[in-house]
């Protein structure tokens, strides 16, 4: 059944639209990232407009990250007041991001860097993540019982900053200063790479600030949620490419998807989970490498010209 | 299909008396058109649409002798300027090095014919009216801004082709003893909206004897045109409507999940 999308303008078959929201909303409720680093590549390869790609990607990615954190919620696995902390940092960092984006669409390079950006951090924290999450898998294996995952909860000069606070789901008392740095960081890259940020946010939380797993995927969710409406209304209200119709059809499948996704993510081991968004993550920085270090079979690309 | 002709000729017949004759001594061969349909509305489930143009050529006197008639029907879609990238490897990574900028593109063009065209079409004319692919684009001075600038062109008339926005149909004109012709031209499904000029020419041994224009419009209707002037009048709200659509379908989605559970 085609159907035609009013802001993209072009007729996409509407059940492939539904899958694809499936299977990337599946990955989003699995793992507690928001989907965006899929949905923006697969909507292109699909034939939806960059721009149009990149601002209802992101729309999805509300619905996915709403569905899925309900679920944690009901677990108690939402540590809302660090959900705050980050979020004051990611808004920071995203006004900074939007700045920095602007400068490089002006020197026509942000294409490049983009695509720089996704290989250098997802190279990074996938196969950081990768290498620690088999580590421990192999550890817990031989020794028969499942070690909790190695948190920073040895004293170090972090603990010595000022600014201290109680993060009682968490179960942590330390300083406001490394989670805002991270939510900028995170909204930082998020605007940049037109991303929720959840692949970064999740390994940081947990290595770097030392929350335990069962509350990373639900606060790093609450926290994906508030950047991505902030992209959506930012992208609606700028360059107008959000199209409604083809995000409806995206959050059908997807919420289910996610839905689905967080039950089986309660089934998983900690290490497991790991492992595999590492390698998802992998798999998406190891095509984006190709994308830049093999030959394009067509060299030459149309960008439509907005006019002032 | 004959009979369905003549009366689409006998009813497209007053028009012909506005269609005026070029060039004063080829001025008893004119031509009578039409349109299957000059509306296009693109709804939720548009898949493209089938246009007929057809037509008949029209004289006092009977065919001259000399070149056979030939006929040339052009569709173009509304133009937009372009930027044209070309990437280069530096430092083992492709990047967009080069870049031309196009006055202005056809977003669809499609050229149908009689036979090939530079047989059938004298350079000075197309050059008049701006028939082939390579003369719709308009690209003045880009010769300047990078090397090989005609690689650009060339590689914008191939992504488009690809893509089967930009068309040749050689030979796909039927004409009927020098008299009747019709043309069958699709309009792709990724098309927006606005006005398509459709072009008929007669022409002979190169020249253009006479040349009619029709138009169709290509409108969005229903909820297509509901959501694209909202995101365009009303961007903000717009935004926040599909933010509260999210929202409401993440909730629902959790809370029929419970449901289904328990």
């Amino acid at each position: 059944m085609q159907i035609y999308l009013p802001i993209a303008e072009v007729s996409i078959n509407a059940f492939l639209l539904l899958g694809l929201g499936g299977v990337v909303g599946f990955l989003s409720g699995m793992f507690g990232v928001g989907g965006g680093f899929l949905i923006t590549p697969l909507l292109l390869f699909i034939g939806v407009p960059p721009g149009v790609a990149v601002a209802t990607g992101a729309n999805q990615v509300v619905a996915s990250s709403i569905s899925g954190m309900l679920v944690q919620m009901k677990r108690r696995g939402v540590d809302f007041r660090m959900g705050w902390v980050l979020l004051v940092g990611g808004l920071l960092g995203s006004f900074i991001g939007v700045r920095v984006f602007a400068w490089m669409t002006a020197l026509g390079q942000i294409d490049l860097f983009v695509q720089l950006s996704y290989v250098l951090f997802l190279g990074l924290i996938g196969g950081m993540m990768f290498v620690e999450s088999l580590r421990s898998l192999i550890r817990s294996r031989r020794q028969g019982v499942a070690l909790p995952v190695k948190r920073a909860h040895i004293h170090t000069w972090v603990h010595r900053l000022p600014l201290k606070m109680k993060f009682r789901v968490s179960g942590l008392y330390i300083s406001l200063i490394p989670p805002v740095l991270i939510g900028a960081l995170v909204g930082f890259l998020s605007a940049i790479m037109g991303v929720g940020g959840g692949f970064i946010l999740v390994p940081a939380m947990i290595y770097l600030l030392g929350m335990p797993t069962r509350v990373v995927v639900g606060t790093s969710l609450f926290q994906i949620i508030f950047t991505t409406s902030f992209t959506t209304v930012m992208h609606a209200v700028n360059s107008q490419t959000v199209d409604m119709l083809l995000a409806l059809l995206l959050i059908v499948g997807g919420v289910v998807g996610a839905q689905i996704g967080a039950q089986i993510s309660v089934r998983l081991q900690a290490e497991q989970l790991r492992i595999l968004l590492a390698l998802l993550v992998l798999a998406v920085c190891f095509k984006i490498a190709l994308d830049l270090l093999l030959q394009p079979s067509e060299l030459f690309s149309i960008t439509p010209l907005v006019l002032p | 299909m004959i009979r369905g002709l003549a009366l689409l000729l006998a009813l497209s017949l007053p028009q012909a008396a506005a269609a005026q004759p070029l060039a004063p001594d080829t001025k008893h061969e004119t031509i009578v058109t039409g349109l299957s349909q000059n509306r296009v509305q693109i709804t939720t489930n548009y898949e493209g649409s089938d246009i007929l143009i057809y037509g008949a050529v029209k004289r006092e006197t009977p065919p001259p002798e000399g070149p056979r008639l030939e006929v040339i029907v052009t569709v173009e879609g509304p133009s937009q300027p372009l930027v044209l990238r070309r990437k280069e490897r530096i430092a083992g990574i492709w990047v967009n090095r080069a870049a031309v900028t196009i006055d202005s593109a056809p977003s669809f063009y499609a050229v149908t014919t009689t036979g090939p065209l530079p047989e059938i079409l004298s350079n000075t004319e197309d050059l008049r009216y701006r028939i082939s692919l390579g003369q719709a684009i308009r690209a003045i001075g880009i010769s300047a801004e990078a090397e090989n600038s005609g690689d650009f062109v060339e590689a914008l008339q191939r992504i488009r082709m690809d893509e089967n926005r930009y068309r040749m149909a050689i030979g796909r004109v039927q004409l009927l003893q020098e008299t009747l012709f019709r043309a069958d031209v699709d309009l792709p499904a990724n098309i927006g909206d606005g006005s398509y000029k459709v072009r008929l020419f007669i022409l002979r041994g190169g020249k253009v004897i006479d040349q009619q224009d029709r138009y169709i419009a290509v409108r969005k209707t229903g909820l297509e045109r509901d959501l694209f002037n909202l995101a365009h009048e009303q961007p903000f709200i717009y935004g926040v409507i599909s933010l509260l659509m999210a929202a409401v379908a993440g909730w629902a989605a959790s809370a029929g999940f419970r449901y289904l559970r328990t």
